[in-house]
């Protein structure tokens, strides 16, 4: 049951992204491929779970990497997002 | 049970905040904005999940979010206008690796079912191809390596030897999850793949396929949500990896070129020389 119900949720996330994106001005594409990067930087949240689960050691060094690893995506992405996006209102 | 369902219905606020703010992303009088509200969901998103109860000791987290902070910030200001998109590759591979690094510590948390295997190998596999595929786009865009597509002969025959090789060691990774030969298979083959799905792509057409490449990470994300049962994940994941292809059609339209024509020319231009 639990895979019906995940499998529903991705199905309806995938129609919801196709839709979401329509008709964006070529000045955007950039910015709009760079904060969507930023979204995908959520596996964070995953990597939240592995650094501070204590399963094994290796599962926390590889869940350290991860999160920093992610941040630098999730930081990284949203700021030069917003920095794209300010120079193109001056201009 | 009450915490869970706290973090739970902070995933959904989280999820509406993505879901604006592309969608206001997609307009230049709100696309600023926008940024801002999907940052604000992620922000809840990663606050609320510290409160999880899986999450035992806190050391390694902060000190994993303070060094990719500094990071991140110190790039993301000092990098020059002109060099953006590399910028975008180079932070897209990094996503790329995390989502594979939470893909294989899955194999460490609880024993995993067949079809969590399958996920697990998915996220690494995906993760790989996006890491070392957007460091290949990242040395193009800043002319670390030569723009120029790079194709040697029997690259085709190389590449479907490669992919062949990868499906069979993931099938045998999948059967044999306590064989870790398997995994550093998966892990070093779809390594290659990424480098070898890029490199023989010139330089222009780069913006396109580091925008393919943000969709693969959201696939990642999203298969690594599968792995270790994170619906929020899942969400995102799958709206980067939908609205990441839709976005690759527009760019790809725009630029008077074809998806596939783009995608297939290590494949296919072999002859021809590129």
């Amino acid at each position: 049951m639990e895979i019906v119900f995940l499998a529903f949720i991705l199905m309806l996330s995938i129609f919801l992204g196709f839709e979401l994106i329509n008709k964006v001005p070529a000045t955007l594409h950039t910015p709009l491929m760079s904060g969507s990067n930023a979204i995908s930087g959520i596996t964070l949240v995953g990597a939240l779970t592995s650094a501070g689960a204590e399963h094994t050691v290796l599962a926390t060094v590889l869940g350290t990497i991860a999160v920093a690893m992610a941040t630098i995506n999730v930081i990284g992405g949203y700021m030069v997002t917003d920095r794209m996006l300010a120079m193109f209102k001056k201009g | 049970m009450g915490i869970e369902l706290l973090v739970n219905l902070s995933y959904v606020a989280a999820a509406v905040l993505f879901i604006f703010g592309l969608k206001m992303l997609g307009s230049p009088a709100t696309a600023r904005k926008g940024n801002l509200v999907s940052a604000v969901g992620m922000f809840i998103a990663v606050v609320i999940t510290l409160l999880d109860q899986s999450i035992i000791d806190y050391k390694w987290i902060a000190v994993g979010i303070v060094a990719g902070g500094v990071v991140g910030a110190v790039i993301a200001r000092s990098v020059a206008m002109t060099s953006m998109p590399e910028m975008v590759a180079m932070f897209n591979g990094f996503g790329g690796i995390a989502s594979l690094l939470v893909g294989w510590a899955a194999l460490y948390g609880f024993e995993a079912n067949a079809f969590e295997m399958i996920t697990i190998a998915l996220s690494i596999l995906i993760g790989g191809v996006t890491f070392t595929g957007s460091m290949i786009a990242y040395g193009k865009l800043s002319e670390k390596m030569p723009g120029r597509p790079l194709v040697f002969a029997g690259q085709r025959v190389f590449n479907i030897l490669l992919i062949l090789a990868i499906i069979a060691s993931t099938v045998m990774f999948v059967l044999n999850p306590e064989q870790h030969l398997y995994l550093y298979l998966v892990v070093g083959l779809s390594a290659l793949l990424g480098i070898m799905l890029v490199i023989p792509i010139g330089g222009a057409d780069m913006p396109v396929v580091i925008s393919l490449l943000n969709s693969y990470s959201g696939l990642a994300a999203c298969a690594a949500g599968f792995a270790i049962n994170n619906i929020i994940l899942i969400v995102a994941g799958a709206l980067v990896g939908a609205s990441g292809i839709i976005l690759t059609q527009i760019m790809c339209k725009a630029m008077n070129r074809s998806l596939s024509n783009v995608l297939f020319s290590g494949f296919t231009k072999v002859a021809a020389g590129g």
